[in-house]
């Protein structure tokens, strides 16, 4: 069952009061993929994944749901096909993980509908994708950061929508659980067709696990497409001012990107760099 | 994980919920409540038999005793009511606010209703009923929306310990208001007391009846946001992730509660910490699900009101204690303690 959902930023422009973070910015979703989106720190990936869930309202352009203005949309209908897990979402004290996981329920249920099969199937389903049945009846803060990252991710599935949008997923996430999460959400790709868009900040990671790779520069889209073409050495040099090396990942064929920094390169390596900054640098 | 992702799995085993147990807990509470009730009637500065208790209940007011036992039963139900009101109001501040220590009396709002009223009876003459509710909820609406904006003011927004300091300053300004207004003022300085701590004693049908639609009205807003305070519970961006629009289901739960601890205070006067302990004693019951928190926290609360007006009664033989100078007591401690621990976390 591939969605077909589209999903589309139109001459976006978001700002935080005079403050403007994104600036006519056009991007199309590939529907039933992988988007990540990458970039330095506040060049506006946060803020663009808020504004495509509607948190924050466009200051000019708009963000169209199959042709629909998400700020226009009814909030619960949205939220029955676009689900989003913020970065630091909060867990009640003591709440059990169940519970938790039955909260991504509420845009199915009605003001007086009943806890119904559907909701149990829905969040049954969703701990088993997840490998957290077993913690179903534990205590949210009792839970270890992958644990937790489980649950949250838990909770959006029992959402059932066919796009779900992650702002950085992997946060505070040892290496191995960064790739059981990304893993995880692969697989919801795969099996469920579920379109995923998620903002990460590891470039190798987003570069191995995206089907699209989204590159943003201070508010505008540098390079967008498959991480093969966007991934590129003068990419990271533009968007986050960094000498690097890329090459083939030898695990996956995807872009591998080796920054350089100051130290620890060989002397060919600082060499041939400093030979292109001083034929750049004008004099 | 590909293998399960791909089964729907309608048939799974739905995940267990400790049901039952909350069940359990209610009938303790509810019965807790029905002896409550039952003491409250029995006890007090005179003592009376238990055939005058029935004969009371049976509309009977020949002998003293017969008298003053009819004189409790309004007086039981008012605790009960007010308890019911401010548990329910503190459960419901606490969700809005995401603040463990938000209670109607902590956040200075049973004040703002009571110098409400004080300011009315001392200037426009109010005399009716309805009108004195009705005040009572407008002020207790303003203390909201002023101790919420002073809170907020400065880093970090509405923090928990903010918004208790602005409500404390605040309810310590309006008090002395109060006794600013009342005290050259002969006619009502008599029942000033009364507006600063609040109580049940001398209630009568005629004093419970005009309240009783406001409180209707409290309770079912603020029941019916039990859901959205779910929500809310998981951060705003969340909240608003599931579909919830988060400023109005603010909005809606906010005036449920502040309808209920205005109409509270409209007839008993401003109690503090009821709406502190209650919720914080239920969410160990039943947990962090506002849909059994809400309802429990009514309850625990009618049940701790009741309570704290019998004994009362006891301690201070042949007189008696406000209920508001026991729930103080019992409040002041629990409140150090919730702010003494490690950190005073948003719920």
């Amino acid at each position: 069952m591939t969605t077909t959902h589209t999903l589309v930023a139109e001459e976006l422009t978001l700002a935080y009061g005079e403050r403007t973070v994104i600036e006519g910015l056009d991007l199309a979703v590939p529907a039933g993929r992988i988007t990540a989106i990458v970039g330095a720190n506040a060049s506006g990936k946060s803020t663009l994944l808020r504004s495509m869930s509607r948190l924050l309202a466009p200051r000019a352009g708009r963000v169209l749901l199959d042709g629909r203005a998400v700020h226009r949309m009814p909030a619960k209908e949205l939220a029955r096909t676009l689900g989003l897990l913020p970065q630091s979402p909060i867990a009640p004290e003591g709440i059990t993980v169940s519970d938790l996981v039955g909260r991504g329920r509420h845009p199915h249920q009605g003001v007086f509908s009943r806890w119904s099969r559907e909701d149990d199937a829905a969040v049954a389903a969703a701990l088993e994708a997840t490998s957290t049945t077993e913690l179903a009846e534990r205590a949210v803060d009792e839970l270890s950061g992958g644990q937790r990252q489980r649950v949250w991710i838990a909770m959006a599935l029992a959402q059932q929508t066919d796009l779900l949008l992650l702002d950085e997923p992997t946060t505070f996430l040892d290496v191995s659980h960064q790739i059981e999460v990304l893993d995880l959400l692969t697989d919801l790709n795969r099996v469920r067709g579920t379109t995923i868009v998620m903002v990460l900040h590891d470039l190798n990671l987003a570069a191995r696990y995206a089907d699209h790779l989204v590159a943003l520069e201070s508010g505008r889209i540098h390079a967008a497409g498959e991480p093969g073409t966007v991934l590129t050495e003068d990419c990271v040099r533009a968007v986050f001012g960094l000498e690097s090396r890329v090459i083939a990942d030898p695990i996956s064929g995807k872009p591998l990107m080796l920054p350089i920094g100051r130290h620890h390169a060989t002397a060919p390596v600082a060499a041939e760099v400093r030979g292109a900054s001083e034929a750049l640098s004008p004099r | 994980m590909t293998s399960v992702l791909s089964v729907p799995a309608p048939d799974a085993a739905p995940p267990r919920r400790p049901g039952s147990v909350r069940f359990l807990w209610l009938l303790v509470v509810l019965a807790a409540l029905v002896l409550l009730m039952a003491a409250s009637v029995a006890i007090g500065s005179r003592g009376v038999g238990w055939g005058d208790i029935v004969a009371a209940l049976g509309g009977s007011q020949e002998t003293v005793a017969e008298a003053a036992v009819t004189k409790r039963i309004p007086r039981t139900f008012l605790a009960v009511l007010v308890g019911a009101a401010l548990g329910l109001a503190g459960a419901v501040m606490q969700g809005v606010t995401r603040n463990p220590l938000a209670d109607p009396g902590v956040l200075g709002i049973n004040m703002g209703a009571s110098l409400a009223v004080v300011a009315g009876l001392a200037w426009f003459g109010l005399f009716s009923a309805t009108s004195i509710i009705v005040t009572a909820i407008a002020g207790a609406a303003l203390a909201a929306v002023f101790v919420y904006a002073v809170g907020s003011l400065g880093r970090g927004g509405p923090t928990p310990l903010k918004l208790a300091l602005a409500g404390a300053a605040t309810a310590a300004a309006l008090t002395s208001f109060i006794t600013a207004i009342a005290l050259p003022r002969g006619d009502i300085a008599a029942n000033v007391q009364s507006w600063q701590v609040g109580g049940v004693g001398g209630a009568t049908g005629s004093t419970i009846t005009p309240v009783l639609p406001f409180l209707a009205v409290g309770l079912v807003i603020s029941l019916l946001s039990a859901r959205s305070l779910n929500s809310l519970a998981l951060g705003d961006e969340l909240a608003a992730g599931l579909g919830e629009r988060v400023a109005l289901a603010r909005g809606l739960a906010a005036l449920g509660s502040v309808l209920l601890c205005g109409a509270a205070t409209a007839v008993a006067g401003p109690i503090w910490f009821v709406g502190l302990v209650v919720p914080h004693l239920c969410r160990l019951l039943v947990g962090v699900d506002h849909r059994w928190l809400l309802p429990f926290s009514a309850l625990a609360g009618a049940c701790l009101v009741t309570a704290s007006d019998v004994l009362g009664r006891i301690v201070a033989r042949p007189g008696e204690l406000d209920v508001g100078i026991i729930t103080a007591l019992i409040g002041a401690p629990f409140f150090i303690a919730v702010v003494r621990r490690q950190k005073v976390r948003e719920l």
